[in-house]
């Protein structure tokens, strides 16, 4: 007598919208989960960088400092440090609790689109339209870079870190992977403007996605295409893209209002999430759960799998 | 517990110690008393009951064993078996602390009797000593000696085997000095310990002064150190009356020596008579009386003999065999033969061999190799800075110097070599600062100061005898009547070519003769490096005008060339020394030296080593979508040392002193640097010619524009080349602007002028081919203005290539509007409303739309990705319909975008000229790039491209140009 296999649990995806933060600091350029993905930051036109709890929606702290809209940020893995990069051509390290700048680094020639900190919050990567990217050092006082990689022939548009590995995408239309271990730089051709690139959470795949509405999944190790995913649109804005947490599912930003997802896979739509009608600007899938945050104008959507949701407090 | 392994035996401890007091702690409230509890080392508590009423606890409650009580041992019998006679031992009672090392009995390992010192233990014969005068032979321990202790411990057994007899000391056998022992009653001092049967008659022969040759004796045995503790409240070596001695009349009753040495007291404990001493009873001793009963002639008031001390300061007298506690003294081995020694050592101990080799052997070192030509006599050289007397005395010192000195700095002697240059050889940077007194002077009073010396060393250098030294090197003063007739025509001569000539080369010869040339040897600029003999020569110019010569450009010139060749490198030469003469070093130290030099001989670039595939394919590829393999490049890519220690990863590179791609050194106006460039344009239909920039110094973009002019402003100091500029002039008669290579002027990425343009294309058209100026320049090894201007055309040549493509770039792709260096100052969204109508369309849904002027400004430089537009910070209207402000922003972008259109259309127009023009070259290029496929190979191939398209660019012919160029010279020498 044997029972059946338990039947695989469907992935969910996050079409339910669980809450509306309005930000309140112009158009937020950037949504980001932080690394635990209670809390999300958003970056906002106006110079501020704004912490707020997922559960509740509530603003935790607002981040003031910079001198041009913000671009992007990044929390540590430990939640106790903040970086984000702005217009302003500044990279700035801040203290999450006190709120103060710790650390405002210079040296962009152009406004900064993409920062980072590798895994242990040691090394803060940021990709400026300068076409460079600066490592900069978090433990020693050196306001210089460790190192400049400037292989890049246009802007970086992106960047992402894993353990030993860093992947930018630059408008020149070429993916790049730094590998620190080996030692070697790949170059990936795409011959569109890269607006995002992400790793897949297994670091077996890279994820592109360039200006001419097109979505693709590279095998990271020999550059071979894995899949594409088509059907929205992204002509001429920044816009993100990026995994769902078990890499089911790839998730891209449109310029049409909606976030699409695809089936990893098939490759096919499997929902198109009506956002709102102007463009949404930037996503970001929750580390470990069904949960997507979408930032479109000035508004924050926090997207889950089910309304039986256990933050509480919500109204829908 | 012991803190250190070494003292771990030494050292027990008990307890536990306390834990490490922590700098920010908090304090700990005190344990209190009834919880403080102390636990034997098997874990149960014991109890504290006080110092006084036994210490802890012990046993079970305080009694023995355990619950039970103590069990006493069964005593079984049989018949089988008869149980022993039970020898109860202390142990048996006692149970494991008591046996511990802190017990009444400890248990630790201890030597046995078997192996313990034969020395004697101190309180045993302290009781021998005692029971020795009870005896019944009263100091004769007789019956101790006669009973023969049973065993002797283990070393004592070994030396006897080894011939060791009793009383005899340890040691090689000696032959026997003469004693110089009085046979004095009062000093016995030696060999008295020794037992009966020992050698007491051979000490009679010593004593006899009876000292056969081939006799030799065991040496004498050390007397033990009495170590006795001092416990009584005498004064030192007092003994007071012993009464059991006075009662019974002790050995030394009748004569007690209150101050004895120690071995008399020996030799009243071993009972030893003295000569003439009686026994006798009753009360005696110092300080008492003649009794009745004793004779008067004993002379109770004791009288000490001098003889018993020393007076004299430094230890005993040879032969005395009883060295004490301090070692035996030097003398003694001295006068000891090695040899003899030796001799006995072999007879003594068996078993042993001598040494066949000493221990210390002396390592002999050969005398260092003199070399061949050294001689043993040391010249006494007169030390004087050249640099300080004037260059004709220094010369002179020089050459006085002889043969050897002369070789010497040629051979580069380490004594020869002055601070420069052997900072030159270990390669070390310059010592920031004036290196001279004279820098920090002016300029008009160094001048002065050398006017000032020049006479005087003239003078002093002329009647100067030749010194049999080297011939060629004579003096100036003997050489002047040749050469000044020589150099008078050739002077006439030189004068036909530059009017100012001779006042050129004085000043030539001011400048580098002055102290800071001398200071600055080994970095002098090398003009003519393309040709190796023109650089010799004008080195040897250089180096003659350091000296001070006058005629040094005579003398360096070539005398078999032509007059003309001559007078044109002699012009050369001292434009040249004039324009690269030694700046002061008080000035050079405020300037740090390039990391890429400008001048001639870094017309090379560095450029990455690997070089990207060939982009067409790529697009092909992608378009088919065939990613992979053509899409990827791999490169050698080398991370920070640091970066990688914060990664967490090994160094993959650890030696490598670079970081980044690796870079070659490559000509800096080859044409292949810029062969993707040239290319892209041809691939104008392919919708990505923006990433094909070298990424070298090669890539502008907008941040080093000024930096790209300064370097032209640079490179125009060069002196031929300015010549040539000048002869071009005159040829193309294009006047002066077309010339110039000034930033604005040709650099038309920066301000796409039309009429600017029109110039240019002008020009090139005017401009003779490089071709011809190498044809004019070549022969008489003047490559050097050729290659510079050779590199300044291409460079020209590049940014209008440059130019074209950024042209070609801001066409008609929509891909490019991410484009960074594309220089147009529309924001690139807005440059294709046709085709991207949701852009335009999508502006108004934003919120009040219209952004503050600083953004309008901001968005004028955006060339990424655009940003949707800022949504307004009014939570009041969320959807508003199109509200002014942002129809006005609509209206501005199209307004840009018509002027953008605009532009496209010049810039299409200009595109057309431009290939129709450069057509035929690109054909070109992209077939040798095509045939070539290995980068590097091509380079040669694309140098000839490149002067191909020279020629036909060239509108006026060779032949002319040649013409007139003759024409331009000839009016110069007249």
């Amino acid at each position: 007598m044997s029972f059946p296999q338990p039947k695989p649990e469907v992935p969910q995806l996050p079409q339910n919208l669980l809450r509306t933060i309005d930000c309140q600091q112009g158009a937020v350029r950037a949504v980001r989960f932080n690394a635990d993905g209670n809390y999300l930051l958003s970056c906002g036109s106006d110079k501020s960088l704004k912490l707020w709890s997922v559960s509740r929606g509530t603003l935790l702290k607002t981040y003031s400092g910079h001198g041009y809209e913000v671009l992007d940020a990044d929390g540590s893995y430990d939640n106790s440090q903040l970086c984000s990069c702005s217009s302003d051509k500044t990279v700035i390290l801040w203290d999450v609790a006190t709120g103060q700048v710790t650390r405002k680094l210079r040296g962009h020639a152009g406004k900064v689109n993409c920062v980072q900190f590798n895994e242990e919050a040691t090394v803060i990567l940021s990709g400026s339209i300068d076409g460079t990217v600066r490592c900069w050092d978090t433990r020693s006082r050196k306001f210089d870079p460790i190192q400049i990689l400037d292989e890049a022939q246009d802007g970086v548009s992106s960047l992402k870190v894993s353990e030993h590995e860093l992947l930018t995408g630059s408008v020149d239309g070429r993916v790049r992977r730094y590998d620190l271990r080996m030692g070697q730089l790949h170059v990936d051709f795409i011959n569109s403007p890269i607006t995002c690139v992400c790793f897949s959470a297994d670091g077996q795949c890279t994820l592109t996605s360039s200006l001419d509405s097109t979505v693709r999944l590279l095998d990271k190790s020999t550059g071979e295409m894995l899949g594409e995913y088509t059907g929205h649109k992204m002509k001429g804005y920044k816009l993100d893209c990026c995994l769902s947490s078990k890499d089911t599912h790839v998730l891209s930003c449109s310029e049409d209002g909606h976030v699409y997802c695809w089936d990893l896979v098939e490759g096919s739509l499997m929902l198109k999430l009506p956002v709102g009608k102007a463009v949404v600007q930037s996503l970001s899938f929750h580390p470990s759960e069904t949960r997507l945050l979408t930032a479109m104008e000035g508004r924050v959507q926090v997207w889950g799998a089910d309304c039986t949701y256990e933050y509480g407090t919500w109204t829908k | 517990m012991a803190s250190d392994s070494d003292s771990d035996g030494d050292f027990v401890t008990f307890g536990t110690p306390l834990e490490p007091l922590e700098e920010d702690e908090p304090l700990r409230k005190p344990v209190p008393l009834h919880e403080q509890t102390v636990k034997d080392e098997k874990g149960r508590y014991q109890r504290f009951h006080g110092a006084f009423t036994g210490g802890f606890s012990a046993g079970y409650f305080n009694t023995v064993g355990t619950k039970e009580g103590w069990t006493p041992a069964t005593f079984v019998s049989s018949r089988q078996q008869k149980a022993g006679r039970q020898n109860a031992r202390p142990e048996d009672f006692m149970d494991e602390e008591d046996l511990g090392d802190h017990g009444i009995a400890p248990r630790q390992i201890t030597t046995t009797a078997d192996f313990a010192s034969g020395r004697k233990d101190v309180i045993r014969d302290k009781a021998r000593a005692i029971t020795s005068l009870s005896a019944p032979i009263p100091g004769d321990t007789v019956l101790e000696d006669l009973v023969a202790p049973a065993r002797s411990s283990m070393g004592v057994e070994l030396l006897r085997k080894m011939g060791w007899k009793d009383g005899q000391g340890v040691g090689p056998r000696v032959k026997r000095r003469l004693c110089k022992q009085r046979a004095d009653s009062g000093t016995r001092a030696f060999v008295s310990a020794s037992p009966p049967n020992g050698l007491s008659g051979s000490q009679d022969e010593e004593d006899g002064e009876f000292v056969p040759e081939n006799v030799t004796f065991a040496p004498k045995d050390v007397t033990p150190i009495d170590f006795t503790p001092k416990v009584d409240l005498h004064g030192l070596g007092y003994r007071g009356l012993n009464p059991l001695a006075a009662l019974r009349g002790g050995p030394g009753a009748g004569h007690i020596n209150l101050f004895t040495m120690d071995s008399d007291r020996s030799n009243s404990l071993f009972g030893e008579d003295r000569k003439g001493q009686r026994r006798r009873g009753g009360v005696a001793g110092q300080g008492f009386g003649v009794g009745a009963m004793e004779d008067d002639d004993e002379d109770i008031y004791h009288r000490d003999i001098m003889s018993n001390y020393d007076t004299v300061l430094g230890g005993e007298e040879p032969g005395d065999g009883l060295y004490g506690w301090t070692a035996p003294q030097q003398y003694n081995r001295k006068k000891k033969d090695h040899s003899k020694d030796a001799a006995y050592l072999g007879k003594i101990l068996e078993g042993f061999t001598l040494a066949s080799d000493k221990l210390e052997t002396k390592t002999i070192f050969p005398p260092p190799n003199l070399p061949r030509d050294f001689r043993p006599v040391h010249y006494f050289r007169p030390v004087v800075d050249l640099s300080s007397v004037s260059p004709m005395v220094a010369q002179a010192l020089q050459t006085s110097r002889g043969h050897m000195a002369q070789e010497e700095p040629s051979k580069g002697g380490r004594h020869q070599l002055d601070s420069a240059q052997r900072r030159e050889l270990l390669g070390e940077a310059t010592l920031q600062g004036p290196s001279s007194v004279f820098d920090l002077l002016k300029v008009e009073d160094r001048e002065r100061l050398s006017g000032l010396r020049r006479p005087s060393s003239d003078t002093s250098s002329g009647p100067r005898q030749p010194t049999p030294g080297r011939p060629e090197q004579l003096c100036s003063g003997c050489r002047d009547s040749p050469a000044a007739a020589r150099a008078s025509a050739q002077k006439a001569l030189s004068s036909r070519f530059t009017p100012h000539a001779e006042q050129q080369q004085q000043e030539a010869l001011s400048v580098w003769s002055g102290p800071t040339a001398q200071a600055q040897t080994g970095q002098t600029f090398k003009p003519f490096e393309r040709t190796p003999h023109k650089q010799a020569r004008y080195d040897l110019y250089i180096d003659q005008l350091k000296q001070g010569d006058r005629d040094a450009l005579e003398l360096s010139l070539d005398p078999t060339m032509t007059e003309w060749e001559r007078g044109r490198e002699r012009d050369e030469f001292v434009r040249a020394a004039l324009l690269y003469k030694p700046s002061s070093s008080s000035l050079s130290c405020r300037f740090t030296r390039g990391k890429q030099d400008d001048g001639v001989e870094a017309d090379t670039v560095e450029v990455t080593r690997d070089q990207e595939n060939d982009v067409d394919d790529k697009q092909a590829a992608v378009k088919m979508k065939m990613f992979g393999k053509l899409t990827r490049d791999t490169f050698e890519w080398h991370p920070d040392n640091l970066l990688c220690k914060r990664f967490n990863v090994p160094d993959p590179y650890p030696g490598s002193g670079f970081v980044g791609m690796p870079k070659v050194k490559r000509d800096k106006f080859s044409v292949f640097n810029f062969l993707t460039v040239s290319e892209s344009p041809t691939a104008s239909a392919s919708p990505a010619p923006q990433g094909v920039k070298p990424s070298e110094p090669g890539k502008r973009s907008r941040w080093d524009v000024s930096g790209q002019a300064g370097n032209k402003e640079r490179k125009e100091k060069d002196p031929v080349s300015e010549f040539l500029s000048v002869a071009r002039i005159e040829a193309s008669g294009s006047g002066p602007e077309a010339s110039t290579t000034d930033g604005p002027t040709t650099d038309p990425t920066v301000e796409p002028d039309t009429e600017q343009k029109d110039e240019e294309e002008e020009e090139e058209e005017s401009r003779p081919s490089m071709d011809l100026f190498k044809a004019i320049f070549a022969s008489s090894s003047d490559e050097k203005s050729s290659s510079s201007s050779e590199g300044e055309s291409e460079e020209e040549e590049e940014e209008k290539e440059e130019g074209v493509r950024s042209k070609a770039g801001t066409g008609p792709q929509i891909s490019n509007q991410l484009n960074v260096n594309t220089t147009q100052p529309a924001p690139p969204v807005s440059t294709t409303p046709s085709q991207n109508p949701d852009v335009v369309f999508k502006m108004p849904s934003g919120p009040a739309a219209a952004p503050p002027p600083r953004d309008q400004e901001m968005e004028e430089e955006e060339f990424g990705p655009r940003l949707p537009p800022p949504s307004s910070t009014l939570t009041a209207e969320r959807r508003p319909s199109p509200t002014p402000s942002a129809k006005d922003d609509k209206h501005k972008k199209k307004c840009k975008e018509k002027h953008k259109a605009k532009k496209h259309g010049k810039h299409k127009k200009d595109k057309k000229k431009k290939k129709n023009k450069r057509h035929k070259h690109k054909g070109k290029q992209k077939k040798s790039s095509r045939k070539e496929e290995s980068s590097d190979s091509s380079s040669e191939g694309s140098d000839g491209n490149s002067q191909e398209d020279g020629e036909e660019g060239g509108g006026v012919s060779t032949e002319e140009l040649l013409r007139r160029l003759k024409g331009i010279r000839g009016k110069n020498l007249q």
